[in-house]
C-alpha cells in the first residue's frame, strides 16, 4: 500500500485542530455532500416504493419517482383482491407468539448452560453451534412431511395453520439464541444467586425472581430480534401456508406480485409500506438495544 | 424450600401438559399409528419424571428446547442425511410393491358383462369428509359379501354392516359414510382410485357403482417381471425402474425408492453434466459472499467514519435514515430491486434514470452485478451499525496519542483505528460470509438463479448451491430429493469449515467454561 506517502499530503485532518467558528473548514462542505450522497443511495429505493404506493394509477408502467397524482386507489385494489388484514393478523400472531415462546425456551436453556453443571454441557453447546450450520432450507422436505402427517391426525397443528408454523419455527429456538443469552447470563454475578440459595431459595425461585429480572434488557432485545426475524420469514411460511387466508404478509404479497407483476405493483407497494411499518417503528425506537444485540459478543 | 402456592401452580401445569399429551395420543391411537402413540407416551413419561420429581434439575430447563430441537431440527436433518443415500424423488417415492400395484392398477379396464358392485364412499370415522383418505365400501352382487377397498387392497368387512335395499352399505363400524353431496364433491378423487385385486382392480363407475376390471399389465413374481399382456412386452427391474427387457422403448412411469449408496455424492463430483454445473456454481458461490462482505464492509465502514465525525450536525437523524434499508423486510426490498432492474426503460428505474439499456437480469454477467449491487444496498447498514459500534469503542486516549505523535487523520485511521475495528468486527465478517454463502432469499427473489443459458434448465448463471439444491428438491418439475440432500451435505461441510475457521481465530470458544 502506498497510503503512507499520500496520507502525509492529505490535508484531511480529522483529529487535529478542531475548527473554530471563525475558520470555515472547506472539507465541511465535502462531508455534507458525502452524507447527502449516502442518504440518496440508502433512501431512493424506499422512496420508489412509497411513490408507487400512493400513485393511484397503480401499475408498473406509470410508476415514477415523482407521482403525477396522489390517492388511495391502491389500498382499495389490495384489500379487494386479497385478505390483506388477515395476513396482517396471522403475521402478528405468528411473530408475537413465536418470539415469546422462542425467548422462553432459549432463556431456560441458557440458564442451565450458564449456571448449572451437568455432564455433556460443553459438547452440548458445541453441538448446538454445529447444528445451526446445516442449511435448514433443505430440511423443509422433512418438515413438510412431518406436518402433513401431523395435520392428517390433528388438523389444528397441521399445514395451513399458524400454530403448526410456530411449532416448526420453535425447532431452532434453543440453538438460535442460547449462545447470546448464555453470554449475558455469564455477566450476571453468581454471588447473587448463591446468596439466595444459602437463604434457602429453590433453583426455580432463583431463576424466576433473581436472575430473570436482571437480564430483562437482553430478553427484550432478543425478543425483538426474534420478532423481526419471524415477521420477515418468508421461505418456510411459503412452503407451509397454501390457503390464501392462512398466509402471512410476506407469502401473500409475494404471491400477489407473482400473479400479475404489472397490474398489482401499486397494490404490492401499498401493502409493503403497511407491512414494513411495525418493523421500522421497532428499529427506530429501539435502535440502541438492537445494535447492542446484533453485535453482542464481539464489540465489547 | 418453603411450601409455597407455586407448588400448586407447578402441578396444575404438569397436569395440563399431560392432559394435552393424552389427547394427542388418543388422536394418534384413533388413527392407528402405533409408533406415534409410543412416542407421545414416552414424552409424557419424560414430563412426569423431569418435572414431577426434584431430580434432574438441568433437564427441567433444557427439556422444552430439547424436545423441539430433536423433533423439528435434528430429526429433519437425520432424514435429509438418510435421503442423500437414496434415489428418493419424482417417480421414486414408494416401495417396489407399491410401484407394481400402481402400474397394474393404471391399466385396469372393464370387461364387458361382468357384474357391478354396489358402492358406498366412506372415510375413517373421525376423518374429514372433504380431505380424508377414501375407502370404498363394496357389496358383491352375487353372494352379498361386503368388502372395504382402498388403494392398498381389498379387505373383508363384516363389523356392524347394515345394507340398504339395493345392497348398498349404509353403516359400518369404524367408517363414516359420505352423503351424496359429499361424494359428488370428491368425484375427482373417486375417478382416480383403484383397488388392486388379483389380476386387475376395482374402479368406480359413477358415484354408487364399481366394476371389477382386468389389467393388461401382469406381474410374474417368480421371474420378477412385469408383462404387458396386450403387446407381450416384458419389463425388468433396473436402477429402481421397470425397463423393457429387449431394450426397446420407454421404461414404465413409476419406479421405487432404493438405497443408492454414495452415488449421489459421486455423481456430483464425477458425472460430466452434473459436475460442470456443480463446479460452476461452487466457484460463484465462493466469490459472491466474498465480494458482498468486502463491498458492504468498505461502504459501511466509510459511512461509519463519515458519520462519526463530531463536526456533523444531526448525526442521530442521519444514522436512523441510513439504517432504513435494513429495517424493511427483505421480501419487499428484493422484489422492488427486481423491478428497478427491469430492462425496459418504461419499467426499469435504473435504466430510465441513467439512460442505459442494460439487460440486467437477462445477461449472465450483468445479473451477477445486479445481485452484488442489491446485496450491497441490503447489507451496508449492518456493517455501518457494527463499525459505528466498534469506532465508538476505540479509546480516545489512543487517538490523542496518535495526534500528539503527529499522525495525520488518514494515518490515524489506517494504522490505529482500522486494526482495532477489525479485531472487533472480524468474527462478524466471517459470520456474514457464512450467511451470504447461503443467502437463498436474495437469489430466489431477485433472479431465481437465472438467467438460464442455452438449453440448460437446471443450472442458472447466478445459482448458489442452496438455490440449486432447492430447485432440485422442491422447486422443479421433477424433484430429486436424494441428489438435493447430497448437495446440502456439501453445503453443510463447507459452511461448517468456514465458520469453525472463523471461530478458531476468535476467543468466542474460550468463553465456554
Amino acid at each position: 500500500m502506498t497510503a503512507t506517502v499520500t496520507s502525509a499530503a492529505t490535508p484531511a485532518h480529522s483529529f487535529d485542530a478542531p475548527p473554530t467558528a471563525k475558520r470555515r473548514d472547506p472539507w465541511q462542505i465535502v462531508r455534507y455532500l458525502a452524507i447527502g450522497a449516502a442518504l440518496i443511495f440508502a433512501l431512493f429505493p424506499i422512496w420508489f416504493i412509497v411513490a408507487a404506493a400512493v400513485n393511484p394509477s397503480g401499475n408498473l408502467n406509470t410508476t415514477q419517482l415523482i407521482p403525477d397524482a396522489f390517492g388511495m386507489a391502491n389500498y382499495g385494489d389490495l384489500t379487494n383482491a386479497r385478505p390483506f388484514w388477515s395476513w396482517y393478523k396471522n403475521t402478528l400472531i405468528i411473530a408475537g407468539l413465536g418470539s415469546i415462546a422462542a425467548v422462553f425456551i432459549g432463556v431456560c436453556a441458557a440458564y442451565a448452560f450458564s449456571r448449572l453443571r451437568f455432564q455433556g454441557r460443553r459438547p452440548g453447546l458445541m453441538t448446538l453451534l454445529l447444528i445451526q450450520m446445516f442449511p435448514s432450507l433443505l430440511t423443509f422436505v422433512a418438515l413438510f412431511r412431518i406436518f402433513t402427517d401431523l395435520g392428517d391426525v390433528i388438523p389444528q397443528f397441521g399445514l395451513n395453520t399458524s400454530i403448526g408454523l410456530i411449532l416448526a419455527y420453535l425447532g431452532g429456538a434453543m440453538g438460535g439464541n442460547v449462545w447470546l443469552l448464555k453470554g449475558y447470563f455469564d455477566t450476571v454475578p453468581k454471588e447473587l444467586d448463591e446468596a439466595a440459595k444459602v437463604d434457602g431459595a429453590s433453583h426455580a425461585r432463583v431463576f424466576f425472581t433473581i436472575t430473570l429480572p436482571l437480564i430483562t434488557p437482553i430478553l427484550v432485545t432478543v425478543g425483538m430480534i426474534q420478532f423481526i426475524g419471524l415477521f420477515n420469514e418468508f421461505l418456510l411460511a411459503s412452503v407451509f401456508l397454501k390457503d390464501v387466508d392462512a398466509q402471512t404478509l410476506g407469502v401473500g404479497l409475494n404471491a400477489l406480485l407473482t400473479a400479475d407483476r404489472n397490474k398489482y405493483f401499486g397494490a404490492f407497494c401499498f401493502g409493503a409500506v403497511l407491512a414494513s411499518a411495525p418493523i421500522v417503528l421497532i428499529y427506530l425506537s429501539f435502535q440502541k438495544q438492537l445494535i447492542g444485540g446484533l453485535t453482542a459478543g464481539s464489540v465489547k | 424450600m418453603t411450601k409455597s402456592p407455586w407448588i400448586v401452580v407447578k402441578w396444575v401445569a404438569i397436569t395440563a401438559a399431560l392432559a394435552l399429551l393424552v389427547w394427542i395420543g388418543g388422536k394418534f391411537a384413533a388413527a392407528g399409528s402405533l409408533w406415534a402413540v409410543v412416542g407421545v407416551s414416552f414424552i409424557a413419561m419424560c414430563v412426569l419424571a423431569i418435572y414431577g420429581t426434584t431430580r434432574a434439575v438441568p433437564m427441567k430447563y433444557l427439556f422444552p428446547g430439547l424436545f423441539f430441537l430433536i423433533a423439528l431440527q435434528i430429526w429433519p436433518i437425520v432424514f435429509t442425511v438418510m435421503t442423500s443415500f437414496t434415489n428418493y424423488g419424482d417417480g421414486h417415492m414408494g416401495t417396489k410393491d407399491e410401484s407394481i400395484k400402481y402400474l397394474i392398477a393404471q391399466t385396469v379396464k372393464e370387461v364387458e358383462g361382468t357384474p357391478r358392485y354396489a358402492m358406498s364412499v366412506a372415510v375413517k370415522a373421525g376423518g374429514d369428509v372433504a380431505t380424508g383418505d377414501i375407502t370404498l365400501l363394496l357389496t358383491d352382487p352375487k353372494d352379498g359379501a361386503t368388502y372395504a377397498g382402498t388403494p392398498n387392497g381389498l379387505a373383508s368387512l363384516t363389523d356392524g354392516v347394515e345394507k340398504g335395499p339395493t345392497g348398498k352399505i349404509t353403516a359400518a363400524t369404524g367408517y363414516q359414510i359420505l352423503i351424496a353431496r359429499e361424494v359428488n364433491a370428491r368425484s375427482k378423487d373417486l375417478s382416480d382410485i383403484v383397488v388392486p385385486t388379483e389380476g386387475g382392480g376395482i374402479k368406480t363407475s359413477g358415484l354408487s357403482e364399481a366394476f371389477v376390471g382386468k389389467a393388461s399389465l401382469q406381474y410374474d413374481a417368480a421371474a420378477d417381471r412385469l408383462i404387458d399382456t396386450a403387446t407381450g412386452k416384458r419389463y425388468m427391474p433396473h436402477n429402481a425402474l421397470w425397463v423393457p427387457e429387449d431394450g426397446q422403448g420407454q421404461s414404465l412411469t413409476s419406479g421405487w425408492q432404493e438405497n443408492v449408496g454414495l452415488r449421489n455424492y459421486t455423481d456430483a463430483l464425477t458425472n460430466e453434466t452434473l459436475r460442470n454445473g456443480f463446479v460452476k456454481i461452487l466457484v460463484w458461490n465462493l466469490i459472491f459472499p466474498l465480494i458482498s462482505v468486502l463491498s458492504t464492509f468498505l461502504l459501511g465502514m466509510g459511512f461509519a467514519l463519515l458519520f462519526n465525525d463530531d463536526r456533523i450536525k444531526g448525526k442521530g437523524l442521519w444514522r436512523s435514515l441510513l439504517i432504513l434499508p435494513y429495517a424493511l423486510p427483505g421480501f419487499v426490498t428484493a422484489l422492488v430491486w427486481r423491478q428497478m432492474f427491469n430492462q425496459d426503460q418504461n419499467f426499469g428505474l435504473i435504466n430510465k434514470t441513467f439512460g442505459m439499456t442494460i439487460d440486467w437480469l437477462g445477461d449472465p454477467t450483468w445479473a451477477k452485478v445486479a445481485i452484488l449491487i442489491t446485496n450491497l444496498w441490503l447489507g451496508f447498514p449492518y456493517m455501518f451499525l457494527i463499525c459505528t459500534g466498534a469506532l465508538q469503542a476505540v479509546p480516545t486516549d489512543v487517538k490523542e496519542a496518535a495526534k500528539i505523535d503527529g499522525a495525520s487523520g488518514f494515518r490515524t485511521i489506517r494504522s490505529i483505528i482500522m486494526p482495532l475495528v477489525l479485531v472487533a468486527v472480524g468474527p462478524l465478517l466471517v459470520a456474514s460470509y457464512a450467511f451470504n454463502f447461503n443467502n437463498f432469499a436474495l437469489i430466489f427473489l431477485l433472479t431465481n438463479g437465472g438467467p438460464f443459458e442455452g438449453n440448460q434448465t437446471q443450472v442458472g448463471s447466478t445459482d448458489l448451491l442452496i438455490t440449486y439444491a432447492f430447485r432440485l428438491a422442491i422447486g422443479g418439475t421433477t424433484p430429486n430429493f436424494g441428489f438435493a440432500a447430497a448437495i446440502s451435505m456439501f453445503i453443510f461441510v463447507i459452511v461448517a469449515l468456514i465458520s469453525l475457521q472463523g471461530f478458531r481465530r476468535t476467543a468466542s470458544l474460550e468463553d465456554v467454561n
